[in-house]
């Protein structure tokens, strides 16, 4: 293992957690094009959508993790990716856009009518997007994107068969994925009294077919590649790829007895140790070729940075894991579920009208004028570097200072004091 | 550069500012508005009175639906980094690109925590809740620094050698954060988020009042941003003298560009208004000696002209000083604005009465986003034909794929649908009647023994 490889291994794992958890987001707009009008049909929409929403923000975000640990530690190679293969990264982007407008506007959405035609745009973006962030994958492991700018062809990059077989596979895994966590979930707030027992018999149904179809294309997909990219073939097929590809089937085979089972909990590793697999298999049969005629070690950034990323990486994944940890937690404890609240509503931690004695008010206000006056001395008059650094601080002491002077609650309600029994009074 | 480069140039910048001034207002409400929820909210848990909670819950689904329309916005902005200019990002990436990398922690627990806090209400414990709800400041002000950093670096480059088009002796904690430039301009910009924030979210309840809905709610729902947006503007006039001594020292013909200063001048005149005619500033009213003295604090001191660079290595002058001179002439409106809504307070203890206040503070909104994005258009456009000051050229950065003009099309059409769907969403959440469950006070609470 060496330095300029170890950012390689953070953005396979971010992407691995990507496919996993963001496909899981994507297979869920899939599932709502699916769900037919009925009321079944719209019990699914919503299901998949409040399954989603308090986690896809934090899902979508390993992309960015993905897209600045490359440019940072491969910044050659990502821009060749990224303008080869314009196209099919901006039809994601216009994706993306329409995906989180539709969170957006789902939320003011007051009738079903409005709510289906967002979940429209919702469901044909969530398509899209993963099938235009498949052939990306899928150009770069065929080996069509050369180094340079745009030095590759803008098309046939990414509209060749084994791009689009991979952008397809992107399509079946995430709706597989998404099934069976809106099953597991389903079932939850089955437990919970909150839907009936036919919506968990739905999407397991739904899972069953969908781990099916991923593993046939997954099959089909060496076929493609036999013909279409046979060098990935051949080192698919040797060394530790092998073993990284037969632990993705025999992952994705044990993952499908789990769902019929309906062990949608296990199953949801199972499946993510399927995707974590062929992400390995992938890296193995291409290393240590990045892109057509460039190695990892020649697209590495200089050392310096590289140390500085790994070190960003860690330092950032104490605080990251911890943080995602709590956020899973609190939603698949249902903890975050829409409806009336479970008992431990807020409550104010203290009831008595605390109003700000005048004279801490007067304090405070001499308090911000100090501060105001400090900074203008400092970092207006004054020229000297350390001195512009006091002044600055001293403005943004003021800030604060001057707020709490203010007291903007309490200088709402001074008004209605002096217009006693007001009209418009809540 | 090719003719082909020449040709997409003008439109990868045009789709990159497009980008920019779409995801630079929500970035103001990433900045500001969960500190005013926070606030809100905090009222609620030591008074108990349910009128805040009330307030903090309906800015909350407001916050939320902005946070999702800048979170893909934001991304839009980091592919374009690669669509547009891979150039910049191939040779650079070493460079400025670790903070990006920091930046999308960042963002990480910024999702994480808004997930946790727009749907834990109710959910958590009121003191869960609202903790959950400082790593969103907290994540705001750390996004808002490593991104300025990349800005900072690109203005005033350092932390690395350029030896045949590569960047090597990389040094990136250097780059990015031992930079002169990064320090006002991360000010002036978080400052900035307040201000925008502020006068927008105060200025949509000032048209209120303007109609006559002014309760309670009304009024603590507009003083609350508005107390922050009349603190922040004045200092903003001091924090952007500073950020423009530094352009001064370091960026002189972005300065000379500001100010339409054609050649080198000792006791250089300030002009205000006019028009530059490329030989100098027409029909301004100009008063002698005052550039020389804001800049250099000294009002002889010599300022040095356009004629310094060649004329291909000039920025458009009346783009930038046009933008510039709309920058502060709004933002010192504002802080007089501000300074008005302070004397009031100070002097009468109470929010002005005059409906001009009002008319004024919803004018103030619109009016700060203006200022914004012209501030953004003065430092960005200031600094062309570079894109890393004085080492790259912009038309050197652009990408080679053709048919940007197809996406810029494409990206404006989807942006005005964004806008109109966030103008609609807006609409239908301010809408929401008031006494929905979520706004009744909790059974057993406390607050409705002691509610009036």
């Amino acid at each position: 293992m060496h330095l300029y490889e170890i950012p390689l291994i953070f953005v396979l794992v971010g992407l691995a957690l990507y496919v996993v958890l963001g496909g899981a987001d994507f297979g869920a707009g899939f599932w709502q094009l699916l769900a037919g009008r009925g009321r079944m049909g719209e019990r699914i929409r919503d299901h998949a959508h409040e399954a989603m929403a308090p986690v896809w923000e934090a899902n979508h975000v390993w992309l960015i993790f993905v897209l600045t640990v490359t440019w940072t530690a491969y910044p050659g190679a990502f821009a060749a990716i990224a303008s080869t293969l314009s196209i099919p990264l901006f039809v994601a982007a216009v994706g993306i856009i329409m995906r989180g407008a539709s969170y957006a506007l789902r939320a003011g959405a007051a009738t079903a009518g409005e709510r289906r035609r967002v979940d429209l745009a919702f469901a044909l973006s969530s398509v899209l997007t993963p099938f235009a962030l498949g052939t990306v994958v899928g150009a770069i492991a065929a080996r069509r994107v050369p180094v340079g700018n745009a030095a590759g062809h803008l098309f046939s990059s990414w509209l060749n068969p084994t791009a689009i077989m991979v952008g397809v596979l992107a399509v079946a895994m995430s709706a597989y994925l998404a099934a069976v966590f809106m099953a597991g979930d389903a079932r939850r707030v089955h437990a919970a009294g909150g839907c009936d027992d036919d919506l968990v018999a739905a999407l397991r149904a739904r899972a069953l077919a969908a781990g099916a179809i991923s593993g046939a294309v997954a099959v089909a997909g060496l076929v493609v590649l036999h013909g279409n990219a046979h060098f990935l073939y051949a080192r698919l097929l040797e060394g530790g790829a092998l073993a990284a590809v037969t632990v993705s089937a025999l992952a994705g085979l044990a993952t499908l007895e789990l769902v019929r089972r309906s062990r949608f909990e296990l199953a949801r590793y199972g499946a993510a140790l399927a995707v974590a697999a062929v992400i390995a298999g992938w890296a193995l049969a291409q290393r240590p070729l990045l892109l057509e005629g460039l190695t990892v070690q020649q697209a590495a950034a200089p050392h310096d940075t590289l140390v500085l990323v790994v070190v960003a990486v860690l330092g950032g994944a104490a605080i990251l894991f911890p943080s995602l940890a709590l956020l899973f937690r609190l939603v698949l404890a249902g903890r975050l579920d829409h409806g009336p609240g479970d008992g431990d509503a807020a409550r104010p931690l203290a009831a008595t009208a605390s109003v700000l004695a005048a004279s801490r008010a007067g304090l405070l206000g001499r308090a911000a004028a100090a501060c105001l006056l400090t900074g203008f001395g400092f970092l207006t008059v004054a020229e000297a570097g350390w001195a512009h650094a006091i002044g600055i601080v001293a403005l943004l002491a003021f800030l604060p200072c001057g707020f709490l002077a203010v007291a903007p609650a309490q200088l709402a309600d001074l008004e209605r004091e002096q217009r006693a029994g007001g009209a418009g009074e809540r | 550069m090719t003719a082909a480069h020449q040709a997409y140039l003008l439109q990868a910048r045009q789709m990159q500012a497009l980008s920019f001034a779409v995801h630079i207002p929500l970035v103001c409400f990433g900045i500001a508005f969960p500190a005013m929820v926070l606030f809100a909210e905090s009222l609620y848990l030591r008074t108990g009175d349910v009128l805040y909670r009330t307030l903090a819950r309906r800015w909350t689904r407001i916050m939320a639906a902005l946070f999702a329309v800048g979170v893909i916005t934001g991304t839009i902005l980091s592919f374009e980094m690669g669509l547009l200019w891979p150039q910049f990002t191939s040779t650079f990436g070493s460079v400025f690109g670790l903070g990006f990398a920091i930046e999308g922690f960042s963002f990480f627990m910024e999702a994480i925590f808004i997930g946790i806090y727009v749907y834990g209400w109710d959910r958590l414990s009121p003191r869960a809740h609202f903790l959950s709800g400082v790593p969103i400041v907290i994540s705001g002000m750390t996004g808002s620094l490593m991104v300025i950093a990349v800005n900072a670096w690109m203005n005033h480059p350092t932390g690395f050698t350029l030896v045949g088009g590569q960047a090597t002796d990389v040094h990136p904690l250097k780059a990015l954060f031992d930079n002169s430039f990064l320090w006002p301009e991360l000010t002036h910009m978080y400052i900035a988020g307040y201000i925008v924030a502020g006068f927008l979210v105060a200025g949509a309840y000032a048209i209120g009042r303007l109609r006559g809905k002014w309760g309670r709610y009304e009024r603590t729902a507009l003083a609350i941003p508005l107390t922050i947006a009349a603190l922040a503007s004045p200092v903003q006039v001091l924090v952007g003298d500073w950020a423009a001594r530094d352009v001064a020292a370091q960026q002189p013909i972005k300065l000379a560009a500001l100010e339409g200063l054609a050649r080198t001048t000792k006791g250089a005149p300030e002009h205000l208004l006019g028009w530059y005619s490329g030989e100098k500033v027409e029909y301004g009213v100009e008063i002698p000696k005052l550039l020389s003295l804001l800049a250099y604090h000294d009002p002889n001191a010599t300022v040095a002209g356009l004629d310094t660079v060649p004329t291909d290595r000039q920025p458009p002058v009346n783009v930038v000083r046009i933008a510039f001179q709309a920058m502060v002439g709004i933002g010192t409106l504002l802080a007089l604005l501000g300074v008005w809504l302070l004397a009031v307070r100070i002097r009468r203890k109470r929010l002005p009465e005059s409906p001009w206040f009002y008319r004024a503070v919803a004018l103030a909104g619109p009016a700060a986003l203006v200022a914004l994005i012209a501030g953004w258009v003065t430092t960005e456009v200031g600094r062309q034909p570079w894109v890393v000051y004085r080492v790259m050229l912009t038309s050197q950065a652009v990408t080679g794929a053709g048919g940007i003009v197809v996406g810029y099309a494409t990206l404006a059409l989807v942006y005005l649908g964004v806008a109109c769907a966030t103008a609609w969403i807006l609409r239908r959440l301010a809408r929401a009647p008031m006494d929905e469950h979520e706004d009744e006070p909790p059974p057993l609470s406390p607050a409705t023994a002691t509610a009036p």
